[in-house]
């Protein structure tokens, strides 16, 4: 790779970095698992003149299940996320999300923070943070706020996090039943992102559905959340025909879909409704 | 010669490998000399387009920069690319090594830009302003062969290079006799190569000994050592080409690019090393790619089965130039076109066409893959039409192995071959007719299982000269150095294949020594002896042959002065395990202590020629016909069109195994790229001519999780064209794979009446198909 020249900083601590950020305002970039950020790079789509590594600063790697919270450190890796025992128990859907992600060295280096702040349109954290209904905490030299993650993707490419703000942890209230939850996604056949990532979180008593969210990415410019589907869940027996009529309103919320040589607009489409019912119908069997 | 089978016929581990896995190998980007000034190429964002001016004033001013150079500063200095491929009336349009007032690919070279570090060069490259006057692109093959297309190289007004007619027998005569014509239009879609090493050059010039050394990634230094002499209009003993590491080919590197001459001229003008490493980006867009042929196949046949004739007309796509072989991979095909059955007339009518892409030229299997696909999937489009069984189709037609050599109506003689071996073997591994039941079973609860049995054979060994355009001979040097060691100079040019490790086992039996004592050098035209380089699957079939030939040099040698020593005569020795025995006094000597009595020659028959050292050339008489049967069994999920493999199962007959762990390495690589093929891989331009799959996040490469497991078997049906009996391995996977593939899962889809679907099989395709 041959990226312009950047000036290179590798801070130990939060407080160290966001002056950097401060200092250099919007011709720095941060870098964490550099999976995203070092393609655009090498093809000179960007050429910030500073580049603040923050992977060495312990404090964003901490993942923290504690009362009825779980706190993700920005810099968490996708692989560690995979393999938390704790995860697993409270939040399986985010344990099995980040399994899915990319190949095993995708997962060794790139991070649930530089995934959502990077917000590809076509990523799978989206899907499992919008349905898990997270909270996204960011911080500047300013101070801290936290965003909902209904509010963090903007756009394309385009997530909520301003230049000057570094995004610290990601914080899920725990799922009352975790277990009723599933990821499911087409992977895109080079990069292994996906054409169509579906999550769902149900909760689940005597066949009803008493909750559901449901998470859709690949589909549309941002990933959204399939609140027609949900709408159509909740208060129902979850049986075939139920899930079916839901899962057919699983692109009712996008009104573009992508199109691209891996998959057209209808294809996608068509995805999500046949993965949104393949997701239900997987989390319904695990509650 | 016998052999002992210490070694040969053993699953002996790799010795390329530690070192490879370590990452402590050397490759081209991993050699420093001091000094070195670093090249970036910037390369044409227009598929065709007149170059109006270019303006290099602020690269040259940029820090680091030492120089820039334009096709204006190249011109009449640097020899056109070359292409070695003669048809008759081929028009071969000349390609300089920086673009000289117009473009024809997106990537083609235009400026170079040397400075002390590749960032700076980068940065400097973008600061060249060229500006572009577009011209109308062409890239559909079938288009540009029209009259209305726009024409790429004016000076021929067509973008017709050539029109090769291929095949004998009647075919008028097989199509009038015929109970049936079956016809189907098949599309061989553009693949890329993707070596896992890209290219790279470094070229260092020596002024005060006139000579220069040229590191490049490649698979034929020598051939590249004497195309880049005339390029560069320097005598071909100055220039040494050394070929350090390489990290896979798979054909791309079967060439002569702009590049290496580029560079050995640069470093004559600014005498320093310079180096140039290819990023992934610029593989993609110039480096060569593979396939590329559509076409319309018709097979007459008999009701019984009986194959008649097969008639091919097809266009290949040649990309906007040739490079070193490129007009000659559809011939390949051409020669292919009877696969492995008895077809009494064959006719090819290919013509080839420009387009605004990068060449196309040898991929894995190079023109067979495209037509065994093509023959193996028509068989399957037959065997529908007369709903007779494929395998039973293909059965009839099969040669008996007593009809071997056999003749093709393609004007080829196959060596040796048992098909129906195979075939039975494969067809038991995988339970054929209980397959078939459980896929009626499945059908009828509207699963889609598909299966597909591919039967083929290629030909290998490239190959009796008179057929390449380079020869096809392969040379060796068997060198016993006075302490008993052995170093082997091959010239085949390995980057994968394991050659170091088979060619030291092969030397280990012949002269009974371990053969960890054996060293295997190639790719160094000052050290080894000129050989024509590693492809076609000939590394072993060919330069193995030499190498087998040269050891018996050295044993006969040896013996001579063995005789000598033991004061016996040769005829009552016998060499084994590394001994001359036999001798009247029971004494004997080792291949050790001839070797350091030929050295030290105190004590030698008269007129001895001192040393222990052989060289040989060898001269196949004929190509080699490996061949096999495929068998995949796939699932395609109904309502997404995704499809899975459920087994895969090949038997593979390439003669003698040398290495049985590196003939199933070689099997499972193949296996891989041609399934890939089948499902996923495709190089895709838009209509403008931009690359659209430039990178590996949009370019499928198949990877181990994308991929089912593999059943291998084998037969061995030796061939008698060279004395290790062996022949080739290398591209075998790839031919029978990309079918059995193709048929299965097309087999899945028979349900909705579907006889055909072009690949890459795509999960969308597949779902519009069963949805119309
Ligand atoms: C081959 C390949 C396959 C992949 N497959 C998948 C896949 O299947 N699914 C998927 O979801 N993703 C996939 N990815 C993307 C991968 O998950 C990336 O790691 C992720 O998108 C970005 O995370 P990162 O840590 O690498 O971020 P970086 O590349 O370091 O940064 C990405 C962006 O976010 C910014 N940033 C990073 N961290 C912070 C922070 N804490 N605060 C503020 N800004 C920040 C950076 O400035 C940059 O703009 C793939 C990537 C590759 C290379």
């Amino acid at each position: 790779m041959i990226p312009a020249n950047f000036e290179y900083f590798a801070p130990k601590t939060i407080e160290e970095a966001l002056q950097l950020l401060e200092q250099h305002g919007e011709d720095a970039k941060i870098l964490s698992g550099g999976h995203s950020l070092i393609p655009v790079l090498k093809l000179r789509l960007a050429s910030p003149g500073v580049v603040i590594d923050i992977g060495r600063i312990a404090e964003l790697k901490a993942i923290k299940v504690d009362g009825s919270t779980i706190s993700i450190g920005a810099n968490a890796t996708h692989a560690e996320i995979a393999a938390n025992a704790d995860l697993k128990t409270h939040c399986p859907l985010l344990a099995e999300t980040a399994a899915q992600i990319g190949d095993q060295q995708v997962r060794n280096r790139g991070t649930i923070g530089g995934s959502l702040t990077h917000a590809d349109p076509a990523a799978d954290w989206p899907a499992a943070i919008l349905a898990l209904d997270a909270e996204i905490v960011a911080r500047s030299s300013q101070g801290t706020r936290t965003i909902k993650a209904a509010d963090f993707f903007l756009d394309l490419m385009t997530s909520a996090v301003e230049s000057d703000e570094i995004v610290t942890e990601i914080r899920i209230a725990k799922p009352e039943q975790p277990a009723a939850a599933v990821y499911l996604k087409v992977p895109q056949s080079a990069s292994g992102f996906a054409v169509i990532g579906v999550a769902a979180q149900l909760k689940v008593t005597n066949g009803k559905c008493e909750a559901a969210s449901i998470g859709v990415t690949g589909l549309a410019p941002k990933a959204f959340r399939a609140s027609s589907v949900e709408a159509a869940l909740v208060g129902k027996t979850l049986d075939e025909a139920a899930i079916n009529a839901a899962s057919a309103k699983a692109d009712a919320e996008a009104d573009d879909a992508m199109e691209d040589i891996h998959a057209s607009g209808d294809y996608r489409r068509h995805l999500a409704r046949v993965f949104a019912k393949r997701a239900v119908l997987a989390a319904a069997a695990k509650a | 010669m016998s052999f002992l089978a210490k070694y040969i016929g053993q699953k002996v581990k790799r010795t390329e490998d530690p070192r490879l896995v370590k990452g402590i190998g050397h490759y081209v980007d991993d050699i420093k000399l001091a000094d070195t000034l670093h090249v970036v190429i910037l390369r044409s964002q227009y598929a065709h387009a007149k170059i109006v001016s270019i303006n290099t004033d602020a690269a040259k001013t940029s820090p680091g920069v030492v120089a820039v150079y334009t096709g204006a500063d190249v011109a009449g200095k640097v020899g056109f690319v070359p292409c070695a491929a003669a048809l008759p009336g081929l028009n071969v349009p000349k390609y300089p090594v920086l673009a000289d007032g117009k473009v024809a690919f997106v990537g083609q070279p235009i400026a170079a830009v040397v400075a002390t570090d590749k960032y700076k060069a980068r940065d400097a490259a973008d600061l060249i302003e060229v500006d572009y006057d577009p011209l109308d692109v062409v890239t559909d093959a079938e288009a540009s062969a029209q009259s209305d297309s726009p024409v790429i190289h004016e000076e021929f007004g067509t973008n017709v290079a050539f029109t090769h007619q291929a095949g004998t027998g009647d075919i008028d005569s097989a199509f009038a006799q015929a109970d049936k014509i079956v016809k189907e239009k098949l599309n061989h879609q553009r693949l890329a190569p993707i070596s896992m090493e890209p290219r790279g050059v470094l070229a260092h010039y020596l002024p005060g000994e006139e000579q220069m050394t040229l590191w490049s990634s490649t698979q034929i230094p020598h051939l590249m050592r004497t195309q880049v002499a005339i390029m560069l209009g320097m005598a071909e003993n100055r220039l040494r080409v050394i070929t350090p590491e390489v990290g896979g080919g798979f054909g791309c590197k079967l060439n002569v690019y702009s590049e290496e001459a580029l560079l050995g001229w640069i470093a004559m003008q600014v005498h320093k090393p310079v180096k140039w490493i290819e990023s992934r980006r610029e593989n993609f867009q110039a480096t060569i790619h593979g396939r590329a042929q559509v076409g319309t196949c018709e097979i007459a046949v008999k009701n019984d089965g009986t194959l008649l004739g097969l008639r091919y007309n097809v266009t290949a796509d040649l990309g906007a130039y040739l490079q070193l072989l490129t007009p000659a991979i559809p011939t390949l095909t051409g020669l292919m076109l009877s696969g492995c059955y008895k077809i009494p007339a064959i006719q090819m009518n290919c013509v080839g066409v420009f387009t605004n892409k990068m060449s196309t030229d040898a991929y894995r299997g190079a023109g067979r893959p495209e037509a065994t696909y093509l023959v193996e999937r028509m068989m399957d489009c037959v065997a529908l039409e007369l709903k007779m069984d494929p395998v039973e189709l293909r059965r009839k037609n099969m040669p008996k192995p007593s009809e071997f050599p056999f003749p093709t109506a393609t004007g080829l003689f196959y060596d040796s071959g048992d098909y129906e071996k195979a075939l039975d073997k494969a067809l038991a591994m995988a339970d054929y007719q209980k397959l078939r039941a459980e896929q009626a079973e499945a059908r009828k609860q509207g699963r889609l299982i598909g299966i597909g049995v591919s039967t083929y054979v290629e030909i290998c060994a490239m190959g009796p000269s008179i057929a390449l355009p380079a020869g096809g001979w392969e040379s060796a040097t068997v060198r016993v150095e006075p302490t008993g060691k052995v170093t082997v100079l091959t010239g085949v040019s390995p980057h994968g294949q394991g050659e170091e490790t088979a060619f030291a086992q092969i030397i280990g039996d012949m002269l009974g020594i371990d053969m960890n004592d054996v060293l295997v050098i190639h790719g160094d035209t000052s050290i080894v002896q000129y050989g024509i380089g590693t492809f076609g699957s000939r590394g072993l079939a060919v330069g193995g042959a030499a190498l087998v030939k040269a050891a018996e040099k050295v044993v006969a040698k040896a013996k001579t002065l063995a005789a000598h020593l033991l004061q016996t005569d040769e005829a009552s020795l016998t060499f084994e395990n590394g001994k001359f025995v036999g001798a009247p006094n029971d004494k004997s000597v080792s291949i050790q202590e001839v070797a350091l009595a030929a050295y030290i020659p105190h004590n030698v028959p008269e007129d001895f020629e001192p040393g222990l050292t052989a060289t040989h050339f060898f001269e196949p008489k004929n190509f080699t016909f490996p061949s096999g049967t495929h068998i995949c069994v796939s699932e395609v999920d109904r309502e997404t069109g995704d499809v899975k493999i459920l087994r895969y199962i090949a038997v593979d007959d390439c003669g003698n195994q040398i290495n049985p762990m590196i003939v199933q390495g070689q099997i499972h690589g193949g296996i891989a790229q041609g399934m890939a093929q089948a499902l996923f891989e495709e190089v895709v331009y838009d209509e403008n001519g931009q690359l659209l799959t430039g990178e590996l996040m949009d370019y499928a490469v198949p990877k181990a999780h994308q991929l089912p497991f593999f059943e291998l078997d084998h037969t061995v049906t030796p061939t008698d064209v060279n004395p290790l009996g062996a022949k080739g391995v290398g591209e075998a996977g790839t031919i029978g794979s990309t079918p059995a593939t193709a048929n299965s899962v097309i087999d899945a889809l028979a349900p909705f009446g579907v006889t055909h679907v072009d690949l890459p099989l795509r999960p969308e395709k597949l779902w519009k198909l069963m949805n119309n």
